[in-house]
């Protein structure tokens, strides 16, 4: 095969992997060319880009979707080839072929082999041919009853009872006992021809504790394969992945080789080139399944440059351009051990909604934090100052660290969450923080569904102690004393009192408590008081005094003293809430006026704002229509989740302020709401 | 520019001494006051504490703004005056910032023999409104009160300036636009139901406010009626039916709430027009105030060493440095607003006197506030002085004093004796505020000097008589004297007494005439005329 030279590269993509993938095309001396949507015209990665063209308006299916759009711009920036990062047109076969026709290169496999694992069932017949394994099942088209019954007692249960069009959990039942098994059965079929008009079943070997592990490979145009061992995704939040890590806890040499020779033998039984991922599920006995196979690069691709020392950006360029593998099989080696943690801009305390807002801050401070920058990376599409839009993914930027074996890793991914510093967005950091730092995480009990089985400790909301509530008050007091207003003495904050020493009281409320209308325990009062504006403060909480002072470092890090007892932590108080975050978990406490409590007005909640920015879907009720508390009034829609409205009190909707199909924006009132008297 | 330059020594023996000596002073003040913080002892204080009411002091915390300053005054108030103890004459008073606008604040105790007026009571009360006249400023009442003090009705109840003043002062505040505010906390009888009844604004608290002419005892003892508090005249009364209260509260700082809404509803504009500079901390370092000063009134030091720990950059402008040199008068700044400073520095000769009116006369035109810093023992006497008119050059700075109308903040410093006293603007010449340090003492005149008139007075009546009078008999003809003047010369006495505005640790000086000079801007800065001045 002849050498594909191109001197100028296009990625159709945006976010971090944009920047990612810019990033080392940039260091091969390749022109990088951007793309953008409007929402997007001075994102980080055109900023970073050599030149930029604009594909469309600000929703993805008019602009990053657009196969025109793409082709026009490369054609329009001269670029030989594209790089389309993951998601968008990234495993789109008719893109893949409009490039050929275009004769643009496409960094990534030919459109026959992403056809050919795009039809799910069609890639499980060809992986059974080349001896990759499959989850026991049946997938026939016979669908009689009789005969499903016999397929499921003959693969065992219990099994997994799936819509052959379904998705998305419809559908879907596991089947513990063949008891169980007809019932289960018309269930499904209802669902599915509810869902998707067609009643037609697959069944499956259920696995109690699989784990989520997938093998990188890598294969050139000359015929030759290789893998780059595995990752562990077993960490996902509803079938998206939070923590992944390389290699695999647990992996035998062995299974290693024989997981590494399957993921090859799918790769090239498909005709594959370039960077893909056979996805397996592994049981607990060591037994392991094809799930699928994604022919892209994945998103936690680092992981494995990280334990590889490879460059797979590098390596998918130089396929592209016809070249071999820069590595053989036995000249790849592990080092170490890799974690990566995806930051979204999301609330996991309001059931992972979807944040967005301008990032006022979004840094890493390494050095104050003691982090060798050689083992921390932070891949980012984002910067200080840039806007957190609706309209996208809203993964912000992934921490990759790397340690010389689990713990040390781990350990150095605990400090490094600790050390970002982002502000202006919600994110999950906190719970990757609390993720990170579980126990069962530590210990390498990994399973798809560990987020579900660590429901209750990784959100319980815990008691703050007495030391977290003096911190906080110690970081609202010092801004408190430092904020002037005005030049008058009167605008200042910093408690003075005639003869007596500096008092400041203050009311702290931690939040998962806050919506107890009458849990008094949720407010804890801290009084400051000093002796002059520089001494240090003694908190007095409950019966307790402490001894403060607050000492400020770089940035928003801090040297907190209490007690004696000093501590480098990152604090601040945005608004009403003290953020303090330390590598072991971040602590949030609401700040209140002493009189902004307990003075007993609980009216009902007269009007429902919408809680981000996003688009109506429908109105569920009329307006003057008598509803129960808790029933649903309203849906919107904001990337891609749907968020319902529903009735504070039992009473009625006055009116409406939008109809289906308007946006609306953050806090926006969607309807008035009348409470029955 | 002139920036002051120390010649003090901090390792000299002296300023060692002078410094534990203050030290001393200025512990047993704050000792004192944090005592009378906790108001009427721990037995009215569960009480209180029991019926869901908050103390007076955290009422003042949930009223004002978020770790806002509160300039709280006379709190040594009726010290050791009664036979039983009234810590602060029983009512809190002070400036708080409220909603970004600064209020006088008074507050009663009601853990303090149930918040009833003594006739101290009464007499801090009137000056908090006369604080409010002066400077413009709202008024918020924290009504708390059984009324009148009954076993010193005569000196409570029918004078000028006894309980019905009150009620004056909230009609011709009220007159001059100065906002009046009543939350109703606990009791409001017989007099002290016009509290919230003359008020522009009146909050009442559920089951806790009462408001009535004549409390139920009274009501039984004259009509029969067996009737309630709550039902005679509670919340839902005066809320709902009377009309009395204009908002109800759930409680305490529900009302507290209330009251920081009202607030922001004044459409508070500050009148006054100072041309600030940004403020900017002394050069010298103000905690040697404590060794410059010392408690021993005799020993000398340069006034310039305190003016420099008290102005901002240590940057004092002196006017007519080489005449009058007894008397100090400049420019300054404190905290960003101009001040003319005018302080003793020795006895006022003649030369002073008309300096000091000079530079009144000056500081009236500019309208700059003038900030006395008063250590005199006196004007000098002796034939000379009297033949060149020294009572004549002393009624100048007198009329200056007295005539001029920008805001005048006065600090005695250190002796302040005799016509000294009136000359650099004591009580009698109405400064806005008027504080005193703990070193100092204030009577006609130094008690040595008392004992030795009294004395010379009594040796005289002696040698008419023929009569022999040994050291020793005059000595202990003295020795009273001296102690009575010591007695009723010292801080603590005069605070008690409000004859000031409060006794304040020299370190708060600085701070304490930056909030009051803030707070003074919320008056318009009128035009002076002088009256005649004999040349």
């Amino acid at each position: 095969m002849s050498l594909n030279t191109f001197d100028t590269l296009l990625v159709a993509n945006r976010g971090e992997i944009a920047c990612r993938v810019m990033r080392t095309a940039r260091a091969m001396g390749l022109r990088t060319v951007a793309v953008y949507s409007d929402a997007d015209a001075n994102a980080r990665h055109v900023r970073e880009a050599d030149e930029a063209i604009r594909l469309g308006p600000a929703a993805a299916r008019e602009s990053y979707l657009k196969v025109d759009a793409v082709v026009e711009a490369a054609r329009r920036s001269g670029a030989g080839a594209i790089h389309p990062g993951y998601g968008f047109l990234s495993e789109n076969g008719a893109f893949v072929e409009a490039l050929d026709q275009a004769g643009i290169v496409f960094v990534g496999p030919p459109a026959s082999a992403i056809a050919a694992m795009g039809d799910k069932s069609a890639a499980k017949a060809r992986m059974a041919n080349a001896g990759v394994p499959l989850v026991p099942g049946y997938h026939g088209d016979d669908q009689d009853d009789a005969l499903l019954k016999a397929e499921a007692d003959k693969i065992g249960y219990p099994v997994l009872l799936k819509a052959s069009a379904g998705g998305g959990g419809k559908g879907m039942r596991v089947v513990e006992s063949a008891a169980n098994f007809q019932a289960a059965l018309e269930g499904c079929r209802r669902e599915s021809q509810a869902a998707f008009g067609d009643q037609r079943m697959l069944i499956e070997k259920y696995l109690t504790q699989p784990r989520h592990v997938e093998v990188q490979v890598f294969c050139d145009s000359l015929g030759n394969g290789v893998y780059l061992f595995e990752r562990d995704c077993s960490v996902q939040r509803r079938h998206q992945k939070v923590l992944e890590e390389a290699p695999a806890p647990g992996m035998t040499a062995a299974l290693r080789r024989e997981m590494g020779e399957a993921a090859v033998r799918a790769a090239k039984e498909i005709g594959y080139v370039g960077a893909g991922t056979v996805e397996f599920l592994l049981d607990i006995d060591g037994s392991f399944f094809f799930m699928e196979m994604n022919t892209r690069l994945q998103v936690e691709h680092p992981v494995t440059e990280m334990i590889t020392g490879q460059d797979l950006v590098e390596w998918q360029l130089r396929v592209a351009m016809g070249e071999a593998l820069p590595l053989d099989q036995d000249e790849l080696t592990i080092t170490g051990h890799s974690f990566e943690a995806r930051l979204y801009a999301e609330d996991p305390e309001q059931d992972f909604l979807p944040a967005t807002g301008t990032l006022t801050r979004f840094a890493m401070d390494l050095e104050g934090a003691g982090l060798d920058p050689e083992r921390v990376r932070l891949d980012s599409g984002v910067e200080t100052g840039d806007a957190v839009s609706m309209h996208y993914d809203p993964m912000l930027a992934k921490l990759i660290v790397h340690g010389n074996d689990r713990t040390q890793a781990l350990a150095t991914l605990n400090r490094a969450l600790a050390a970002l510093d982002v502000q202006g967005v919600v994110t999950n950091r906190a719970f990757l923080q609390r993720l990170a730092t579980h126990p069962a995480f530590r210990d390498a009990e990994l399973d798809t569904r560990f987020i579900e089985k660590h429901e209750e400790t990784l959100f319980a909301p815990r008691r703050y102690s007495t030391e977290e509530y003096a911190g906080a008050a110690l970081v609202g007091l010092n801004q408190l004393s430092r904020e002037c207003e005005s030049d008058s003495p009167w605008d200042r904050h910093d408690g003075f009192r005639v003869n007596a020493p500096r008092t400041i009281r203050i009311a702290l409320c931690d939040p998962a408590h806050a919506q107890d209308d009458d849990d008094s325990e949720a407010v804890v009062v801290v009084e400051g008081t000093r002796a002059d504006n520089s001494g240090p403060w003694h908190l007095t909480i409950g019966g307790e005094t402490l001894t403060a002072r607050l000492d400020p470092l770089a940035g928003d890090a801090v040297a907190m003293t209490l007690d004696g007892h000093r501590r480098r932590l990152q604090a601040r108080r945005d608004g009403n809430v003290v953020v303090m975050v330390d590598p072991r978990g971040e602590t949030r406490l609401f700040w209140r006026r002493i009189d902004a409590i307990d003075h007993g007005h609980h009216e009902a909640e007269s009007t429902l704002t919408a809680p981000m920015h996003g688009t109506v879907v429908a109105l569920l009720v009329e307006p003057g229509q008598k509803v129960e508390k808790g029933m649903p009034l309203m849906v919107m829609e904001a990337m891609k989740m749907e968020h319902t409205m529903s009735a504070p009190a039992d009473g009625h909707v006055a009116s409406f302020h939008f109809h289906a199909g308007d946006t609306v924006g953050q806090g926006d009132v969607l309807l008035e709401f009348a409470p029955e008297e | 520019m002139s920036i002051l330059q120390t010649q003090i020594n901090s390792r000299s023996d002296v300023f060692q001494a002078n410094d534990v000596a203050m030290r001393h002073e200025v512990g047993k003040l704050r000792e004192l006051t944090a005592a009378i913080a906790q108001g009427g002892g721990q037995k009215a204080r569960e009480r209180h504490e029991s019926r869901g009411k908050l103390f007076v002091r955290d009422r003042i915390d949930h009223l004002i703004d978020e770790g806002s300053p509160f300039l709280e005054f006379s709190s040594l108030a009726a010290h050791e005056v009664y036979e039983s103890g009234v810590p602060a004459a029983g009512v809190v008073t002070g400036i708080g910032r409220v909603s970004g606008v600064e209020c006088v604040i008074v507050a009663n105790d009601a853990t303090v023999k149930g918040g009833t007026y003594f006739p101290l009571t009464v007499k801090k009360h009137l000056r908090a409104q006369e604080i409010a006249r002066k400077h413009r400023l709202p008024c918020i009442y924290l009504v708390d009160s059984g009324g009148a003090f009954l076993p010193r009705q005569d000196e409570v109840f029918p004078d000028r300036d006894h309980f019905g003043r009150i009620f004056y002062n909230q009609a011709t505040l009220s007159a001059e636009g100065i906002p009046q505010i009543a939350v109703v906390m606990g009791s409001c009888t017989a007099g002290g139901a016009y509290v919230p009844a003359m008020a522009d604004e009146s909050i009442i608290v559920k089951e806790q406010g009462t408001i009535f002419l004549g409390g139920p005892p009274l009501v039984k003892a004259a009509t029969g009626e067996s009737i309630s508090a709550e039902d005679l005249g509670g919340a839902d009364v005066h809320a709902k039916q009377s009309g009395v209260a204009d908002h109800y509260a759930e409680n305490d700082a529900h009302a507290l709430q209330l009251a920081r809404g009202c607030v922001s509803r004044l459409n508070w504009q500050k009148r006054g027009q100072l041309k600030m500079q940004a403020p900017k901390p002394p050069r010298l370092d103000p905690s040697e105030l404590y060794g410059i000063v010392g408690t021993d009134l005799k020993k000398p030091y340069d006034v310039r060493e305190v003016i420099g720990r008290i102005v901002d950059d240590s940057d004092f402008d002196e006017f007519k440095r080489y005449y009058g040199d007894t008397l100090v008068t400049g420019f300054a700044h404190i905290q960003g607003y101009p001040v003319g400073i005018v302080a003793n520095n020795g006895v006022l000769f003649s030369e002073s006197a008309v300096k000091g009116a000079h530079f009144i006369e000056l500081c009236a035109q500019r309208k700059i506030p003038l900030i006395f810093l008063q250590n005199i023992t006196g004007f000098m006497v002796g034939s000379k002085y009297e033949h060149e008119g020294i009572a004549k050059h002393g009624a100048k700075l007198v009329t200056a004093v007295a005539c001029a109308k920008v805001p005048k903040f006065t600090v005695l410093i250190g002796g302040s004796f005799g016509a000294g006293n009136y000359g650099m603007c004591g009580r009698a010449y109405d400064p806005n505020l008027l504080f005193m340090w703990p070193n100092a003492r204030i009577s006609v005149m130094g008690g040595e000097q008392a004992a030795g008139v009294l004395s010379q007075v009594k040796r005289e009546q002696f040698e008419r008589e023929g009569r022999e009078w040994t050291a020793e008999e005059e000595e202990a003809f003295k020795a009273p004297t001296r102690a009575q003047y010591e007695h009723q010369g010292h801080p603590y006495y005069a605070s008690a007494r409000l004859w000031d505005d409060g006794v304040i640790d020299p370190l708060q000086t600085r701070e304490i005439l930056g909030l009051s000079l803030a707070a003074a801007m919320n008056a318009e800065v009128e035009e002076t005329r002088f009256g005649v001045f004999r040349m």
